[in-house]
């Protein structure tokens, strides 16, 4: 048998812990090829170039919904959930939200009060987006048991093709279909009381109604519901493990209430929840001296693009002043990560997984004395393309009451909070 | 705070306005325009926002702008480079400028602009500052690090003396200089008929006095709003007027708008977003004259189709002429089809010989471009003069065998209708097109421009995301019309005439003196 090839160690999950030695070596070759006729990708420019690529498609794998179709129904589509969730037509929902996702943190930090020990991944990074997801769809939280599993599902589903077993896609498929059925009662639902949130937005819409079939609405409200779930958990899960390393980082995400923007920024760089997009070629595409065929399916490594040293200086090195534009001369911009991919399918929830996590991260930073963590490294979940700690056990003296620094209240008083710590 | 966004780089992915409502807005799916002003109540938000712009194509203002501090050159300047002067304020002076401090020029710095005005952004000019969202006046350019320059502004260069090395200015003073950078631009190419253009009512949009005082004028909701020549900024100053409810009247003597940029056959895309827009729009039609009443007061316009409009404002918008006047006689190659250069930045003098200490950059300059036939082109559009500010600046100080040509594709944007326009490569350059991608039904396409079988520019309507790949198309010399299986094809890729009217070329009158190859020279008499 031939020798595993450097992407087929990345799959194992013996490197799930620390794939970034992998990604070095991934790096050495812009384009492989595997033994099953796929191909990897592997460097910065590279990777964006083919994102933006139409001979590239995202007709591929299981999830409904726009992520796997193409323009134009994917433009369609995400013109059409747009229109109630984000700019030109309602630019400030997300920024609106503010409060709510700061009342929601609150709560899950207020419950800690009397423990010196929590489970991050399970008492905070899962339910904070959960939460925020349901309230911004209109989801029922109590039906969270239900979507937790169909969610853990389809996730299992997604891992490469050719590595993923054929029961898990089906499962995935069973998934999916079960949440197509309960959404299409929830739709119902929000027709007959219209609520403030996303869906019942949709559904009262007579020109959304007409450009989406039913069975696409459906879809997609699953689609959204899933799709931010094991991503923000992820990103704020390695957000706390990765300053948890970096102790002075932390304080200073404590002290600089601006910090934690470049902080967010630079961990969807450095330790970013999604490290491989899938794409098939629709024909031949030449991309650094190596033609990949016609129907040849392409893993873009995102988290290895994201660590390639001509493209930032120092690619291992946890830096968030790598993100302080006002201190970068205009000519020398390039530190963007990789992500939230690019292209068409750039991330449709960016902008509230980067409210939630520097919302979150600056709480937790606040009010944890003297945190660490207790197990180092932690525990892995299986997929390899959604990363993440299974659990994070972090210990800590004591939680300090909201109203010590200044809860319920308003940002400004947060940064007044931070100032007086510091 | 200060900020700008450059605009070709973004690809409207609408993050920036997410983050910050209140500072960034779509128009549109793709178009962005911001108030590049804001108030320090929006700090959190516009660090959020330019955090947050996967393509940072946000500049924000340098938090150190304290005295400058010298970094040591990164290479080996040239002797005796001690004194820089930049004549021309704007965007490609002030680019011009930091980069020079940026690669480690630490002699003397100085700036002459005959605007009274810190330098500023004109983009919003003809569009959310016309709108009223960001006064005109609040739409400076963000700055660097500090420059520690000696600013000459509201003060004109009224010469060059090239052999004493000195740019004279209005005022008498001759400031000396190792290294010149002429960054003149244009100016707005006024209504021909002297009388008519001063009637009170009569605009051109080329700098912050233009936009403020239409701006007035247009808030002050007039009966009907006539525009002459739909160009870039003639269809934004429409564009603006449609969404402030204003009755208007396009007029220009080309088939459609656009025609003269993008040919007729994009043009009458265009043209359909006017008529959608409510826009009057007559094409192949021209201004005979404009007439005012006993007070001064524009009242009315008379057509070429024989109608007669009454209108209480009218914008000339009918191209450009550059600011040249001041090197009358200086030797250098210039005239009305701008200041002559070398891939290099560096001015060609009337014999066509390369200076070395003259550099050119922005709207003013005209240079080869390789891809398109080593032809001479001058290019107004803002990436142009951001990119041609870096290389000269660069090439000023730097030796022979360091400097940079100036290879990139021109790129531009425009934010019209709703729509987000942008273009990479020459369109001009080009006999046909094809539509690969999208539908023009719904204005929402990319058109690939092709010449002699080879893709030689592409325009996106809303589709700004794929403009990059077409640009390595042209830069590879791709076959044209493309054969590629895409995403998103049109049912037939058929390509069609481009309609492009070639420009009448602008002529130089020159006599040739002396019959020695040491005595030979050429004499300018007539520039155009
Ligand atoms: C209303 C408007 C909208 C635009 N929108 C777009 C757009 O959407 N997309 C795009 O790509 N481009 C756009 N542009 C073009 C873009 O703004 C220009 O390309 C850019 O300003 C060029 O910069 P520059 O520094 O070369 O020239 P300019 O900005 O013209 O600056 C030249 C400066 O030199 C000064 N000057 C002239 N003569 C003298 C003298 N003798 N002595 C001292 N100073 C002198 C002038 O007053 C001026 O301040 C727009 C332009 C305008 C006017
Ligand atoms: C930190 C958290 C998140 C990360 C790292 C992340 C990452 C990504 C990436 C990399 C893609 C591109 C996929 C591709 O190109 O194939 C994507 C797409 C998408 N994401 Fe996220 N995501 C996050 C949170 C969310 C949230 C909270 C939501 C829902 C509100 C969401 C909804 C979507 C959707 C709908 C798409 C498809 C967009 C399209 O195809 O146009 N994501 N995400
Ligand atoms: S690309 Fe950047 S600047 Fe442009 S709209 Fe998106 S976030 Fe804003």
């Amino acid at each position: 048998m031939a020798a595993a090839s450097v992407f087929e160690r990345v799959l194992d999950y013996a490197n799930r812990a620390d794939p970034y030695p992998l990604y070095r070596e991934l790096r050495e070759k812009p384009v492989w090829r595997e033994a099953d006729g796929s191909y990897v990708v592997s460097r910065y420019r590279d990777i964006v170039a083919l994102l933006h690529d139409p001979r590239l498609s995202s007709r591929n794998v299981g999830l409904g919904g726009f992520i796997h179709q193409d323009p134009p129904e994917h433009d369609r589509i995400r013109r059409i959930l747009d229109r109630h969730y984000g700019p030109p037509e309602t630019p400030d929902r997300i920024d609106r939200m503010e409060p709510d996702l700061l009342e929601i943190v609150t709560g899950l930090i207020d419950g800690f009060t009397g423990r010196t020990e929590i489970d991050l991944v399970d008492d905070f990074s899962y339910p904070l987006p959960v939460t925020a997801i349901c309230r911004l769809l209109g989801v029922p939280l109590e039906d969270e048991p239900r979507f937790h599993a169909w969610a853990d599902a389809v996730i299992d589903g997604l891992g490469p093709p050719a590595h993923t077993p054929e029961q898990a896609r089906r499962k995935a498929t069973d998934a999916l279909a079960e949440m197509g059925e309960y959404f299409a009662i929830l739709i119902d639902a929000h027709r007959a009381v219209v609520g403030e949130d996303l869906l019942s937005a949709i559904v009262a819409d007579a020109s959304t109604r007409e450009g989406m079939s039913r069975a696409e609405l459906t879809a997609n409200a699953a689609l959204l519901l899933i799709a931010g779930h094991e991503t923000t958990v992820n990103l704020i899960t390695n957000g706390m493990l990765t300053l948890l390393r970096h102790p002075d980082m932390l304080d200073r995400v404590r002290r600089e209430p601006e910090f934690v923007i470049r902080t967010v920024e630079e961990l969807l760089r450095y330790e970013p929840p999604v490290h491989f997009l899938l794409r098939v070629a629709l024909d031949d595409v030449d991309i650094a001296g190596t033609t990949i065929p016609a129907d040849a399916t392409i893993h873009l490594a995102v988290a290895s693009g994201s660590r390639d040293p001509h493209h930032v200086p120092d690619p291992d090195r946890f830096d968030p002043d790598r993100h302080d534009l006002e201190r970068i001369d205009v000519d020398a911009r390039e530190s963007q990560h990789l992500g939230f991919g690019g292209g068409v399918h750039h991330c449709f929830g960016a902008p509230l997984a980067r409210l939630e996590t520097q919302l979150a991260l600056t709480e937790l930073a606040l009010r944890l004395e003297n945190p660490r963590l207790l197990a180092d490294p932690p525990p892995y979940r299986p997929n390899p393309v959604l990363r993440g700690p299974r659990h994070l056990r972090i210990g800590f003296d004591r939680v300090r009451p909201a109203e010590e620094i200044g809860i319920p209240r308003s940002r400004e008083a947060a940064d007044e909070a931070a100032r007086q710590l510091g | 705070m200060r900020l700008v966004v450059d605009l070709n780089r973004c690809q409207g992915y609408g993050q920036c306005a997410f983050a910050a409502p209140g500072v960034f807005r779509m128009r549109g799916n793709e178009g962005l325009t911001y108030d590049p002003n804001p108030g320090d109540d929006q700090r959190r938000k516009v660090l959020r926002a330019a955090a947050a712009c996967p393509v940072r194509a946000i500049v924000l203002e340098h938090r150190a702008r304290g005295p400058v501090v010298a970094t040591p050159p990164a290479a080996a300047a040239p002797d005796g480079v001690e004194r820089i002067v930049i004549v021309g304020a704007s965007l490609a002076g002030l680019r011009a400028a930091y980069a020079l401090r940026r690669e480690g020029f630490a002699g003397s710095l100085t700036m002459i602009g005959d605007e009274p005005y810190e330098p500023y952004d004109r983009v919003p000019l003809s569009k959310q500052a016309l709108e009223g969202w960001v006064p005109a006046q609040r739409t400076a350019l963000p700055r660097g690090r500090a420059l520690d320059a000696d600013w000459r502004l509201g003060q004109p260069a009224v010469g060059l003396d090239r052999r004493d090395k000195r740019v004279l200015l209005a005022d008498g003073e001759r400031v000396p200089f190792d290294r010149l950078l002429i960054a003149t631009g244009v100016r707005a190419q006024p209504w021909p008929n002297r009388d008519e253009a001063a009637l009170d009512g009569v605009y051109t949009v080329r700098d912050r006095d233009d936009a403020v005082g239409l701006r007035e004028r247009l808030a002050a909701t007039p009966g009907h709003v006539l525009v002459i020549g739909a160009g870039f900024i003639g269809s934004e100053v429409a564009s603006v007027c449609r969404e402030l409810g204003l009755p208007v009247t396009v007029v220009d003597r080309g088939p459609a708008p656009l025609a003269g940029a993008l040919g007729a056959a994009i043009g009458r895309i265009a043209a359909e977003m006017h008529r959608d827009a409510g826009v009057d729009l007559r094409c192949e039609t021209s201004v005979h004259a404009l007439e005012g009443d006993a007070h001064g007061h524009l009242r009315r316009a008379r057509l070429s189709d024989g109608s007669t409009l009454d209108v209480d404002v009218a914008v000339a918008a009918l191209g450009s002429r550059r600011n040249v006047e001041w090197l009358e006689g200086s030797g250098l190659a210039a005239g009305r089809w701008g200041v002559a250069c070398d891939s290099g930045c560096r001015a060609f003098d009337v014999n066509g010989l390369v200076t070395d200490d003259i550099f050119v950059a922005g709207d003013v300059a005209r240079f080869p471009h390789p891809v398109y036939d080593y032809q001479l082109m001058a290019l107004e559009h803002w990436g142009n003069a951001v990119d041609q500010a870096g290389i000269a600046a660069h090439n000023m100080i730097s030796l022979a065998p360091d400097r940079w040509p100036h290879l990139t594709l021109p790129v531009f944007w425009s934010t019209q209708f709703g729509t987000e326009i942008k273009s990479i490569g020459v369109p001009t350059f080009a006999d046909e097109i094809v539509v690969t991608q999208g539908s023009t039904a719904d204005r929402r396409f990319v058109a690939a421009y092709g010449r002699h079988g080879r893709i030689t520019a592409a325009v996106t309507f809303d589709h700004g995301m794929w403009l990059e790949f077409y640009g390595r198309l042209i830069e590879r010399a791709a076959p044209f019309p493309p054969r590629l299986r895409t995403v998103d094809e049109p049912p037939t890729r058929q390509p069609v005439p481009a309609e492009i009217r070639e420009a009448p070329p602008i002529h130089a009158t020159v006599a040739l003196t002396g019959h020695e190859p040491s005595e030979r020279r050429a004499v300018l008499l007539h520039g155009g």
